[in-house]
């Protein structure tokens, strides 16, 4: 058995591709189900086609990057109490 | 009446108190068995008043069960049961015995049906919870828990300053709906929200929690918190303010979580996070909503404590905690990390999952109420949720890079455990029905609708990708993130420090200019009055009589002149 053999195939570079693909054929499916199903939006804004697929990614970006922002400020080493 | 004996809180805490007094094997059965007993109390025992006793002239209602109280008492059972089974060979004795006691209280609470017997298990649950946490026997332990006892402490005073004013105002001690319109419900609701974990105040809950040992935590995320769910279910639903407060939960939970390193942290930050979905849910006030918060309580407790097991799992199998240094676990621990999974897709409200049909009844509150800010930060929220909890912590500890680590799945009783936790995250999912018959009010709410399926997929799959495509942002670094404990850890100390410093310089100062002026009364007194002073030589009977005549002579000749 050599090396590349008895490494997980998560850990393969050649099923990275395969998973992206997998992945982004769902991410397809769930916003094309939404063609099939009658939404009942509650309100205005939910109405834009594929608004919960747009607002999640958005708002997960947006929430990441205040992460980031507000890291610089209050980011320190792990040992800082006790130090 | 013989139902007023069957207490299902105290069972557990003189089980807890006996504890330490039974010898190994009996305590393995004992730890087991009284979970079941405090679980088959719950269901037997009937609705209503049912133990009621005088204390200093007022009626104090002891046990008193309706449809919610039973709710969060057979969850609590539920979760002592697993936590038992999931460390009784492994964890220490002082441990399983605190564990028993704060659960006993913590049922206690949720049984008192006035405020001074809720107060009394209240004080006992912050107490057997710091023992919790001490029991990790590590000095981060000991200092975390002093802490945390401190904390709790300042929140049992202004509880019981709120309650000592609520009783003279009202004259009243039960415990029932309020609204926080003076003083006294003010200061009871402030004592409530410390331990829901609050702001500004929620950092004891990441400081302390992951301190304790790898099954202390297990318990800790259970109780304290959820226990202060309960009492504002029944004490403030409907507030507005708690929808604000549950919001900045909410998100204080994501963000803390998202710059985490720690995989037991980032599970604590998103206990405030969930937590905050419920307080916001009570806020809402709604019967839905209402039946939302406690039916989160519910799945929470379960999913949680599926999360802290496989966190445990992992932390007592390889001693580490760190995301920076685990990932790839997957490989040599299948269990753990099914486990793990299935709590982390129970958390992101994944359709099938407790989350999913819990959640869910917040959210369509907020909708029905026509609370579009709420809705909108609500479903981020959940976005979220999936973000920080749901992909993080499966993520970074069993799979990303391959840590080399090949620790085997824990022992047997530590995989029952999560295994039955994970299979009732699933059947809660499937059969919601088991949750909403036990709900406080009757649902009518469906939670399994073709386009309600659809759009959760989307928000969840789609943050997902918002994951993946910023993965190298998220990456880990070996840092904390500063809390308002700052302001107690560091900046209180180091005041403390400056102003002790220079007080002993001032004294410093003080002392020797107070010697030198009493060295120079010291000499001057000594002229006066020293062996050859002035004021103190001995004089001759004749010179003072001589004295004596000539005053005499002097007051004859002013006296003439007078007149």
């Amino acid at each position: 058995m050599n090396e590349m053999e008895k490494r997980h195939w998560l850990y393969r570079g050649e099923n990275l591709k395969k998973i992206w693909i997998g992945g982004s054929v769902i991410l397809l499916l769930t916003v094309i189900a939404e063609l099939l199903v009658k939404l009942h939006p509650y309100f205005k804004i939910a109405e834009v086609f594929a608004f919960h697929a747009i607002y999640g990614l958005l708002s997960c970006v947006a929430m990441i990057l205040f992460a980031k922002l507000l890291g610089f400020f209050i980011k320190r080493r792990d040992d800082y109490y006790d130090r | 009446m013989t139902a007023s004996l069957l207490h299902p809180g105290l069972v557990l805490v003189l089980g807890g108190l006996l504890l330490p007094f039974i010898g190994v094997t009996w305590r393995h059965l004992w730890v087991l068995v009284l979970p079941i007993v405090t679980l088959v109390f719950t269901w037997i025992v009937p609705e209503g008043l049912l133990a009621t006793y005088t204390f200093l002239g007022y009626e104090l209602q002891a046990f008193r069960v309706d449809s919610l109280s039973r709710l969060f008492v057979t969850v609590f059972g539920i979760m002592t049961l697993a936590g038992m089974v999931f460390c009784y060979r492994q964890a220490k004795r002082a441990e399983l015995a605190a564990a028993m006691v704060y659960a006993g209280s913590a049922i206690s609470v949720t049984l008192a049906g006035d405020l001074l017997t809720l107060f009394v298990f209240w004080e006992a649950m912050a107490i057997s919870s710091t023992f919790l946490i001490w029991s990790a026997g590590t000095e981060k332990s000991r200092q975390a828990g002093m802490r945390y006892i401190m904390i709790h402490l300042l929140g049992g005073v202004v509880l019981m300053t709120g309650i000592t004013a609520y009783v003279l105002q009202t004259g009243s001690t039960e415990f029932s709906a309020m609204t926080p319109d003076r003083s006294s419900t003010w200061l009871i609701l402030a004592g409530f929200l410390l331990n829901v974990g609050a702001p500004p105040l929620s950092a004891w809950l990441p400081d302390a929690y992951p301190e304790a040992s790898f099954s202390g935590m297990v318990f800790l995320s259970a109780f304290t918190t959820k226990t202060a769910v309960y009492v504002l279910l029944r004490g403030y639903p409907g507030t507005e303010l708690l929808i604000y407060i549950g919001l900045f939960m909410i998100f204080y939970g994501i963000i803390y979580a998202l710059l985490e390193n720690d995989m037991r942290r980032i599970l604590a930050y998103s206990i405030v996070n969930q937590v905050g979905f419920m307080v916001c849910g009570i806020g809402i006030g709604t019967e839905l909503a209402l039946n939302g918060a406690a039916a989160h309580a519910f799945t929470h407790i379960i999913y949680k404590a599926l999360l802290l097991m496989s966190a445990g799992s992992v932390l007592f199998m390889t001693g580490k905690r760190k995301c920076t240094e685990l990932g790839g676990l997957f490989q040599s621990m299948p269990v753990t990390a099914a486990c793990g999974v299935i709590g982390a897709l129970a958390i992101s409200s994944f359709p099938l999952t407790s989350g999913f049909i819990s959640k869910s009844m917040m959210t369509q509150a907020a909708a029905d109420n026509h609370l579009l800010m709420v809705w909108l930060l609500l479903q981020a929220a959940s976005a979220g949720v999936f973000l920080h909890a749901g992909i993080k912590f499966p993520w970074f500890v069993f799979f990303q890079k391959d840590s080399g680590l090949r620790p085997s799945d824990p022992p047997m009783n530590m995989r029952v455990a999560m295994i039955v936790f994970a299979a009732l995250c699933i059947l809660i999912g499937v059969v919601p029905g088991i949750l909403y018959n036990i709900l406080p009010y009757p649902v009518e709410y469906v939670p399994y609708t073709a386009d309600h399926v659809v759009v959760q997929l989307q928000l969840l799959l789609f943050s997902g990708l918002a994951f993946f495509i910023m993965l190298p942002w998220m990456q880990r670094t070996m840092t904390i993130s500063l809390d308002f404990d700052w302001f107690y850890r560091r900046l209180l100390p180091q005041l403390a420090t400056v102003s002790i410093r220079s007080w002993n310089m001032i004294k410093g100062q003080l002392l020797s200019l107070a010697g030198s002026v009493s060295w120079r009364a010291r000499m001057h007194l000594h002229t006066l009055y020293g062996p050859r002073g002035l004021l103190s030589r001995s004089m001759q009977t004749d010179v003072v009589a001589l004295w004596v005549i000539l005053f005499l002579a002097a007051y004859l000749v002013f006296y003439l002149f007078e007149s």
